[in-house]
């Protein structure tokens, strides 16, 4: 992305365009990466009420992949994941490994 | 028609801020500021005025109820004093830096310790750097003008700043002087509606304010501002024109008196120059060719048209009614010493801290300066150029 120069900016650095945080893909930050085990899933949605950055799609009303350009892998979603009778259907995976 | 009544300088301020109807005033007491907004709090229970006062828990709260009430889109006040505007000095940077125009008389006044509650100026020089305008002024009637004109260069689309408007704290804010109103409605029209800027209660158009700019934006941020700020002179001189035209008093970047032809001059904000104009005066009468340099908009400080006014003299000084602890003078001395700096032909230049806490600036104090100064002129030899005056060994 080019940069802009100081004339080009919005006086107080307010922000105008709504929901332009989809312009920075916070997936470079990821050390931890969040992996998803379908089976172990109960579809009760909690990972996606749970991520803040939006990284866990939902296709008709289902849990579906992760948004790996958008996961920063902070590990909340596989905290919160209740998964099926004590299996946890998200497990952080070291990033490289 | 202009009415002409008696007045203390936050009654006159006060009212001011009546006439504009701002739509949001945050307060909180602190001498000798409370008056002021205590007198602006009746105007809203007697429903004088629209505006939503909010009633905080610390001046820290009242300028950041400011800020959101500003960035919320609305127009916004409030006033302080001493250890009120240093508890402010954080969210001050967040105003300015945000450019949110919010309006804030300051009554001068000293810095605790040792705790003092009189008038000098230790308060709003600390803040001078703080990317808000300050506008100083001499009496009820500056301090009323200043505050209406305010309104204008503050929401200048250009410009988009906070402004404070200085005033000495008890002898212009309790003392009764002479002082002509405008009518409600002059004022009204004068500063006209307010114009919003990206509003956050602009539903139809999302905006967020406050985002963390990392260091490939900050230096443009940045620079962005200081670009701002050199347009804040001509705009304070176009408001100050049409000001001129409705009211007959005439405003600029800053007052000179008696100066054109001056050998020797003092340079001083706020009540003591009126004390000092006399004093200049008595020196003309024995033809000695004094003048004096009254700032007025001091934040951002025109350093191009000081230097101007200034480098014909012979021997100048700076009285400053507060000190700049470490930095060897007092804050006017150092912006007029930069001012002049650039010049091959300039004026010796000495500093007097004068006034500080409230002691009493008397017309012997600008005798003794002024029969320095033509010492100084005749003679090229300075004894000392910083001194405190009017102090007990
Ligand atoms: S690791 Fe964090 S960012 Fe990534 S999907 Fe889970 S909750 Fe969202
Ligand atoms: S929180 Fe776990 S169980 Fe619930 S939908 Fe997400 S992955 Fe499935």
């Amino acid at each position: 992305m080019k940069l802009k120069g100081w004339k080009e900016l919005t006086p107080g650095a307010v922000i105008t365009e709504a929901g332009n945080a989809v312009q920075f893909k916070t997936g470079s930050w990821r050390s931890f990466k969040p992996v998803w085990i379908e089976e172990n899933c109960i579809q009760c949605l909690f990972c996606w009420l749970y991520c803040p950055d939006m990284a866990i799609k939902v296709r008709d009303g289902k849990r579906a992949e992760f948004d790996y350009d958008y996961c920063k892998g902070c590990g909340i979603c596989a905290l919160e994941c209740p998964g099926r009778k004590g299996n946890k259907a998200i497990i952080m995976v070291e990033e490289g490994k | 028609m202009a009415k002409i009544v008696a007045i203390t300088g936050n009654e006159a301020v006060a009212h001011a801020l009546r006439q504009v109807d701002p739509d949001v005033c945050a307060a909180y007491p602190i001498t000798p500021q409370t008056d002021m907004m205590q007198r602006f709090s009746s105007f809203v229970s007697d429903g004088l005025v629209k505006t939503e006062l909010i009633l905080v828990e610390s001046e820290h709260s009242a300028m950041s109820s400011c800020v959101g009430a500003s960035a919320a889109g609305g127009r916004v006040i409030t006033a302080t004093s001493s250890q009120g505007l240093a508890l402010m000095w954080e969210i001050l940077f967040i105003a300015s830096g945000t450019r949110l125009p919010i309006i804030m008389p300051v009554v001068n006044r000293a810095l605790s310790a040792p705790l003092n509650i009189h008038g000098d100026h230790s308060d709003a020089m600390g803040a001078r750097d703080t990317g808000w305008i300050q506008l100083w002024s001499e009496n009820a009637q500056e301090a009323y003008d200043n505050t209406i004109q305010a309104f204008r260069i503050a929401e200048h689309m250009d410009i988009r700043l906070p402004v404070m408007i200085c005033l000495d704290g008890f002898i212009i804010s309790h003392s009764i002087e002479r002082m002509e109103y405008l009518e409600d409605e002059e004022v009204r029209n004068f500063v006209g509606e307010f114009k919003q800027l990206n509003p956050l209660l602009d539903l139809g158009h999302p905006v967020s304010y406050g985002p963390l700019i990392l260091p490939d934006y900050y230096m443009e941020y940045r620079k962005a501002q200081d670009e701002v700020a050199s347009k804040v002179s001509s705009v304070v001189l176009e408001v100050a024109e049409d000001f001129e035209k409705l009211s007959g008093r005439k405003y600029g970047l800053f007052e000179t008196y008696r100066l054109e032809d001056a050998e020797i001059g003092l340079v001083i904000v706020n009540s003591a120059a009126g004390t000092s104009k006399d004093v200049v005066d008595e020196f003309r009468d024995r033809g000695i060719k004094a003048g004096l340099l009254k700032p007025r908009l001091y934040r951002p400080f025109p350093y191009k048209e000081t230097g101007e006014a200034l480098k014909h003299l012979k021997a100048v000084c700076v009285l400053d009614r507060a000190d700049a602890f470490g930095g060897s003078f007092g804050p006017v001395y150092l912006d007029i010493a930069t001012s002049l700096y650039q010049y091959k032909k300039k004026p010796i230049l000495i500093n007097k801290i004068y006034g500080l806490g409230g002691r009493d600036y008397l017309p012997e104090h600008a005798e003794l300066v002024l029969n320095e100064l033509a010492e100084i002129a005749k003679t090229g030899t300075v004894k000392s150029y910083k001194e405190y005056i009017s102090v007990r060994e």
